[in-house]
């Protein structure tokens, strides 16, 4: 089993003119929930593309699951959730469901229990449209856990939800990890820290700390995520000075 | 290219527009009310035999060319393209599904027009009514194409929607309906001889006119079946996997 499902080194990535990752390095391991965290613009979206091989790159590398991000071969193994849920709103959650595992090439009963795994089985025969956002956001995380990732990365999927919400999917998340997958999870929400087994802090492109919360409360005397985040920056300013 | 992948997105495509009965009611009505009305404003003479074969070719191609730039720019912008590119869904089938689950459409779209053109315009029709049902179909096909190609160079609703205008008034223009193909100024003929819609128009022409039109609809024919393929090919060009 290798160590690192995601392997970035050098990475730079403009986007409309502007440079949003300059020369980022940085891994995942495998087998746990990585919570990649910062403010909106900081990038976190923008290396969550590139991980899933949508975005193109001025330069670097990137390998996940030891191919080249977005090989041919990576896409029955990634799973995908982008940040707006990305569903059919004219379609019953499981319409949309099967839809997606049939390009997956995963059995038609897998949308059952990807759709019970997100807990819409009740739902299950409504139209997406008709959902709030939260249960919407929920049938695009189904629609990538039904393929069966190795990896999954999901772009702010708790946004929005209710704290209740947040907690079973968070939950989830350990299970999935549990079973031996691999997660990527951005997030702006800087509590969410705590449910992660390892954090990515990113602020302007920028890899502020790679370490487990304990660690990074240990290294800055910080109460909580927040204000190690804080703490990280200010130290980086004065360093600068 | 996977023939699962391409009859499940066409399903799927179906699926949604199935949800949508005001869209598949203006489908289906909008080209006969625009018959109807042209039957009526031409009642009495013999104008509506010579220009409603040719304008039912028409109706249906601009429809079609709207729906399906509107329905995969709608693809695009709500990011499940995007997701479906990160999936092994190949480019092929996406276009595929798309030109499947419209021709589906057209089919329906045609059969009802030629009928309300014939049964209740009393539409006169020298040739077999199934080669105009036929090429009828083509045209909505090539408007499903076309779309398909022009919302891959659309970023917005906005854009989507003009390039309704932009891809279809000047192959209206020049398709030989306002002045006959022969007649265009010099520059012109040429560009009338490429544009496919020439060739939809100059095929109802013919079904309607000649009692055994075979051969040169078959011609014509095979001149619109190049350009929705060519056109297909072309949009899957513009999908793309990776993006700025």
């Amino acid at each position: 089993m290798m160590n690192n499902v995601v392997e970035v080194e050098g990475l730079t990535v403009e986007r409309g003119g502007r440079t949003v990752l300059p020369d980022l390095s940085v891994v995942v391991p495998a087998g746990q929930v990585v919570g990649l965290l910062g403010p909106s613009g900081s990038g976190k979206s923008t290396l969550i593309r590139t991980v899933v091989g949508v975005q193109v790159v001025a330069g670097g590398t990137v390998r996940v699951l030891g191919e080249p991000a977005g090989s041919p071969d990576l896409r029955h193994r990634v799973g995908y959730v982008t940040q707006d849920p990305s569903v059919y709103d004219d379609l019953s959650v499981r319409a949309n469901v099967r839809y997606f595992a049939a390009m997956l090439d995963a059995p038609r009963s897998s949308a059952d229990d990807a759709i019970a795994a997100v807990d819409l089985t009740d739902h299950a025969d409504a139209l997406v449209g008709r959902l709030s956002g939260g249960q919407r956001s929920r049938v695009s995380l189904a629609a990538a856990l039904v393929g069966d990732p190795e990896l999954l990365v999901l772009d702010e999927p708790t946004v929005g939800l209710d704290p209740v919400l947040r907690r079973d999917l968070w939950g989830l998340f350990k299970r999935l990890a549990a079973q031996g997958r691999s997660l990527l999870v951005s997030s702006h929400v800087m509590d969410e820290a705590a449910r992660c087994d390892r954090l990515l802090l990113l602020r302007e492109g920028r890899v502020l700390a790679d370490a487990t919360l304990p660690d990074l409360l240990q290294r800055t005397g910080a109460d909580d995520a927040e204000g190690a985040f804080l703490a990280l920056i200010d130290r980086a300013e004065e360093a600068a000075r | 290219m996977n023939v699962h992948r391409t009859l499940l997105t066409a399903g799927r495509v179906l699926a949604q527009l199935r949800a949508d009965h005001r869209t598949i009611a203006l489908m289906l009505v909008v080209p006969c009310v625009l018959i109807g009305l042209l039957a009526w404003i031409f009642q009495d003479t013999p104008v509506f035999d010579g220009l409603g074969a040719p304008l039912l070719g028409v109706f249906p191609f601009v429809v079609m060319f709207i729906v399906t730039s509107v329905a995969t720019l709608r693809e695009r912008t709500s990011g499940t393209l995007e997701r479906l590119l990160t999936t092994p869904m190949g480019k092929g089938d996406f276009m595929l599904g798309y030109a499947l689950a419209f021709g589906v459409m057209a089919v329906l779209q045609a059969l009802v027009a030629t009928a309300f053109a014939v049964w209740v315009c009393g539409l006169d029709v020298a040739g077999p009514l199934w080669q105009l049902v036929v090429v009828a179909v083509l045209d909505a096909l090539l408007g499903s194409a076309l779309g398909l190609l022009a919302s891959g160079f659309a970023r917005t609703e906005f854009q989507a929607v003009q390039f309704m205008p932009a891809f279809v008034l000047p192959q209206f223009l020049l398709c030989g309906l306002i002045v006959a193909r022969d007649r265009l100024p010099d520059l012109l003929r040429p560009v009338s001889d490429v544009l496919p819609l020439s060739y939809a128009v100059d095929a109802m022409k013919v079904v309607t006119t000649s009692a055994a039109p075979g051969g040169d609809v078959l011609g014509d024919a095979v001149v619109i079946l190049g350009w929705v393929v060519a056109s297909l090919v072309l949009g899957s060009l513009t999908l793309r996997r990776r993006t700025p």
